[in-house]
């Protein structure tokens, strides 16, 4: 993960500000546009760090006393405890959790029955939603048909694996280190197990050919998968990549190489039967979608658990007021000062912004039309809504949807999103 | 030693009442950093005129500028004491410019003389300006002495360079002095030899008062301070004086002579050398080289040698920020009091927006306009590529001048012509083939050639002035491994197959790109501009047409090719407040963004475009590091 923003401190309890809270004898309880919640678990454990990876995560040679893989779980049940009263405190504690989501790093370098025991804190805190989705992310070589039945029988609902590519260079330029014959099975376990399944691809590559990306794409559909994720590969300064590309090792493909290659995948997906909800996932039906992530763009409240997580809260009438609109805050990087943190009683929280109505407004433009789902024209402001017409003529937007009230993203306007949120915001 | 004379001798040198065969006026010829200020500093000492505990390193360099890059922009003149014999002098010290783009001050400093003090580092021998510099004072029949500065240092050569020397002034080597401005090794020689050597001057007493303007500094509490030295007559305190080239007159508030402070006289005699003020607040008024007389009997003559300055170069000053452009016309406004040959008017580009298209004497007065705009006044300045002034005649006999190649005329042209100019360069001979090769692709000349030492070559080339003004200094220094210097001077005009290469945007002209060149290198600009614009003209949504045209034919094209992918392909919880701040921040980029037609161009861009070009004859201390 890149370098936390600039914010606020967090108050050493982890309060939240006032514009978020509400008072627990408040009649009208906590309102429909935010009572979804949903609860990010950050696993930061690796066996190997991915030289393009800059999430926050760490190998077990890099991490020494006291924030050691097999500790993780008690630690993280700690701020389970915490974000539960701060909740509570803040008017918003009854709320069931609707998605879970385990992230990392990969969740699977630790057992499963730690995975279950801070699943099962989750729900004895807030409560699971009947229906509710929890996935966890996986290393295809990290599960075993055991495993996976153990998620599933504890809860779990989801799996989704770090593919990335399905040809052996691109896989060792990414430093991936599994076998790319293994995914079948995995996907077969984790279906037997009853699970839904994703595969994560990561496009871009250097020396990724537009066919090895090919391969790539039809090996994902030929598992039987309901639900592709495919990613750009974006090299992030500080990562190993970067230092290879500045010293001429690696060529990065340019932009318009991976243009080709999303137009690519999003044909190919297609034609298999997915459909886009989202700029960088496709899913077999509306059922097949992730909805944690979905929460993630329509601006739902969720607490991230872990070192380096992020957490967000809106304001009670999901709408901004004059002091702010949300908040959202993160933890500290490091497993070893998270952990202490925590031990001390303390929110192992780094910083917040409370977001003004106008970064509110941005957040929600930014992410709302990321969805296939679309925009409701109404959230723009006026030189936002009079922009759409010129929009849909250079074919950005969508001119049926337009007429419906919506700004969706043609397939040009998918990859040329940043310059349509410009434009609804400018 | 007793320098200075005892007070029954001071008496009889003191202003106002010196005889003008107790008189010597003399200055020094030299490059940048051969040590004149060192020299000046020590002969201030030893004439008493500065106490050592008050010396001031280069007392006679005031702006900050010219401390630091060690060029004197602006003369002065001191008046010191000297003793030779049972004689006292006043010797008259004036400083001169160091710089070719200053050429017309320098001539009237040197008018301003009776002797040169050539000044050359014992290390480096003579160079290309201070050569110029030479033969104009040899023009005004001044007496020459020449001197090896320096001669402390371990590198230092003075039987070659005393040789050189004597060699282009006529006498022995074994004539040159050698002295040390900083250790003061041969200084005291170096004053008895002015008395010696440098002629007392002359002038008729009895004559309406006649003096000449060598400098003219503005002044925030005194206004401008005029320099003087006058020829015929006296001028007196309290008397009306007149400005010969425009008849305008002037209440002389105070007349007087610097010693190193400005000391009030009751007037200056023939021969003497000092300051006027009037209370006029613009050097325009108060012009390098008029001739100053009294309002009540004025001379029938002024003095010879009387031009106005006339700007060479010009440029397009805009600033970066455009709220900056009241800041900027004001600064050039003040500037202008005190740089008589500064001028500019009002500019708008499409490109940069408003700014000012402002006429220098030559590429290191731009340099030195353009960093004390942005010193002095903390603006951030964008300058196009300098340009030379040309006069175009059309078909019908019409006739246009052009200072900025978008405002070249368009239609039948009969003929352009364009500055030239008589460049000097000297060289070690091995490069010889260098210069000749350089000159040539510049469309030179060749005037002559001669041999200053064995391993050193004059080389004397008519150029076109706007070849010069490109990069041809730091061409000729790279091509001689930093060994060549240069000078030059206007020399005219000539005609010359010249066009106005466009640079076009999506079809639309790009004015602040336009050039004049010659028909033969048309090509070359338009091909290399074009690619540098590619590189950095950013990606829209739509295919961008780069184009160079010679009127309505095209030359050169590149494609800016459309973008395709902007969007990050990752936005989940951890994300978002970062992708908020890069959207928040592109918001931003965008009104830094210029519309070029519908193309939009970072600021940046021009910049970038503009700033690798020009960079010409500007030569300061840095540079020869």
């Amino acid at each position: 993960m890149p370098a936390l923003p600039d914010g606020e401190p967090v108050p050493a309890d982890g309060s939240l500000p006032d514009l978020v809270t509400r008072s627990a004898d408040d009649a009208t309880g906590v309102p429909s546009s935010r009572s979804r919640f949903g609860v990010y678990v950050h696993v930061p454990f690796c066996s190997v760090r991915c030289g393009y990876c800059d999430f926050n995560t760490y190998t077990a040679a890099e991490l020494g006393g006291g924030a050691s893989q097999h500790q993780y779980a008690t630690t993280a049940l700690g701020e389970v405890d915490l974000a539960s009263r701060v909740l509570a405190d803040a008017g918003l504690g009854h709320r069931p959790v609707r998605t879970v989501f385990f992230g990392g790093g990969t969740p699977t370098m630790l057992p499963a029955a730690d995975l279950v025991r801070i699943l099962d804190g989750i729900r004895s805190a807030w409560g699971l939603a009947p229906d509710a989705e929890v996935t966890t992310e996986a290393n295809p070589d990290s599960v075993t048909p055991e495993s996976l039945a153990t998620l599933a029988a504890a809860g779990f609902t989801r799996v989704s694996f770090g593919m990335q590519s399905a040809v052996p260079h691109v896989l060792a330029t990414l430093e991936r280190t599994h076998d790319p014959a293994r995914l079948p099975d995995v996907v077969r376990w984790a279906r037997e197990a009853g699970l839904a399944v994703s595969v994560d691809l990561i496009y871009g590559t250097p020396g990724e050919s537009l066919d090895d990306w090919r391969t790539s794409v039809e090996a994902a559909l030929s598992t039987g998968v309901d639900h592709v994720s495919a990613y750009a590969l974006v090299v992030e300064p500080g990562t190993k990549m970067a230092a290879q590309v500045r010293r001429g090792e690696l060529t990065l493909p340019d932009d318009d190489d991976q243009a080709a290659k999303y137009e690519l995948a999003d044909d190919l997906l297609t034609a298999a039967g997915l459909s886009w909800y989202e700029v960088s996932n496709w899913s077999r039906g509306p059922e097949q979608a992730c909805r944690h992530n979905l929460a993630y763009w329509r601006g739902d409240d969720w607490w991230g658990i872990g070192p380096g997580a992020h957490s967000y809260v809106g304001a009670p009438d999901g709408d901004a007021t004059d002091d702010g609109a949300g908040v959202r805050w993160w933890n500290v990087k490091h497993p070893r000062r998270y952990a202490a943190l925590l031990a001390d009683g303390r929110s192992p929280g780094a910083g917040r912004e409370v977001l003004s109505r106008g970064e509110a407004h941005l957040e929600r433009v930014m992410l709302g039309v990321r969805l296939a789902e679309g925009l409701d024209l109404d959230v723009l402001d006026p030189p936002g809504r009079r922009a759409v017409a010129g929009m849909v003529a250079r074919e950005l937007l969508d001119g049926a949807a337009a007429v419906r009230g919506r700004a969706v993203l043609t397939r040009r306007g998918r990859l040329l999103a940043d310059t349509v949120v410009r434009e609804l915001t400018a | 030693m007793l320098p200075i004379p005892s007070a029954a001798l001071s008496e009889r040198i003191q202003p106002n009442a010196t005889p003008p065969e107790l008189i010597r006026n003399f200055c020094i010829i030299a490059h940048i950093d051969h040590g004149k200020s060192t020299l000046a500093d020590r002969m201030l000492q030893l004439t008493g005129v500065v106490q050592p505990r008050d010396a001031r390193a280069q007392y006679l360099d005031r702006m900050d500028i010219e401390r630091e890059r060690g060029i004197t922009i602006k003369s002065q003149a001191v008046r010191m004491p000297w003793q030779r014999g049972e004689e006292p002098y006043a010797l008259n010290m004036i400083d001169t410019p160091g710089h070719v783009d200053f050429t017309y001050e320098v001539s009237r400093s040197l008018a301003a003389c009776e002797g040169a003090i050539l000044l050359v580092d014992a290390a480096q021998g003579i160079e290309a300006q201070t050569l110029a510099n030479l033969y104009l004072a040899m023009e005004h029949d001044l007496e020459i002495i020449p001197v090896l500065n320096k001669i402390d240092l371990p590198a230092a050569q003075p039987e070659k360079y005393a040789a050189e020397l004597a060699g282009l002034v006529g006498g022995e080597p074994e004539d040159v002095l050698r002295v040390s401005g900083k250790t003061g090794d041969g200084v005291t020689e170096l004053l008895d030899l002015i008395v010696d050597r440098v002629p007392a001057p002359v002038g008729d007493p009895d004559a309406p008062a006649r003096a000449m303007i060598f400098d003219s500094v503005y002044d925030t509490y005194r206004g401008v301070v005029t320099y003087v030295r006058a020829v015929d007559g006296d001028l007196n305190p309290r008397e009306r004086i007149e400005m010969m080239s425009t008849k305008a007159t002037h209440e002389l508030l105070e007349i007087g002579v610097i010693s190193p402070e400005p000391i009030k006289t009751k007037g200056l005699g023939v021969g003497e050398v000092g300051y006027l003020i009037t209370g006029v607040k613009d050097v325009r008024q108060s012009k390098v080289g008029d001739t100053v007389t009294s309002a009540q009997h004025p001379a029938a003559e002024p003095l010879g040698g009387y031009d106005d300055p006339k700007p060479m170069v010009f440029s397009g000053l805009y600033p970066i920020d455009g709220s900056d452009y009241p800041t900027l016309r004001d600064a050039l406004d003040k500037l202008k009091l005190n740089d008589a040959a500064l001028n500019y008017e009002p500019e708008t580009s499409v490109a940069l927006g408003f700014g000012f298209r402002v006429g220098f004497l030559g590429l290191l007065h731009l340099e030195i306009v353009r960093e004390r705009l942005e010193r002095e006044f903390d603006l951030d300045l964008i300058s196009t590529a300098p340009n030379v002034v040309y006069d175009v005649t059309m078909e019908d006999g019409t006739t246009v001048k052009v200072t900025n190649p978008s405002e070249f005329p368009a239609g039948r042209i009969k003929e352009v012509r364009e500055p030239i100019v008589k460049a000097t360069v000297l060289a070690p001979s091995e490069f010889v083939g260098a210069v000749m090769g350089l000159c040539t692709d510049r469309r030179g000349q060749m005037e002559g050639m001669d041999y200053l030492s064995e391993d050193r070559v004059e080389l004397r080339w008519t150029l076109p002035l706007a070849e010069i003004v490109f990069d041809f200094f730091d061409a000729l220094k790279s091509r001689t491994r930093g060994y060549a210097s240069l000078d030059y001077e206007p020399s005219g005009d000539q005609a010359a197959d010249l066009v106005k290469v466009d640079i076009l945007l999506q079809g639309d002209q790009v004015d602040a790109f336009s050039a004049i060149v010659h028909k033969d290198a048309a090509y070359e600009y338009g091909v290399k501009m074009t690619a540098k614009l590619k590189e950095i003209i950013p990606r829209q949504q739509f295919e961008v047409p780069i184009q160079a045209a010679v009127g309505a034919r095209i030359i050169a094209r590149e494609t800016v090719r459309a973008i395709r992918k902007d969007v990050l392909a990752k936005c989940y919880g951890g994300d978002i407040s970062r992708k908020r701040k890069l959207l928040e921040k592109q918001k931003e980029g965008k009104k830094r963004m210029k519309n070029i037609g519908s193309v939009e161009v970072p600021k940046e861009a021009f910049i970038s475009a503009l700033s690798s070009d020009g960079s010409g004859g500007k030569e300061t201390k840095d540079k020869k590091k």
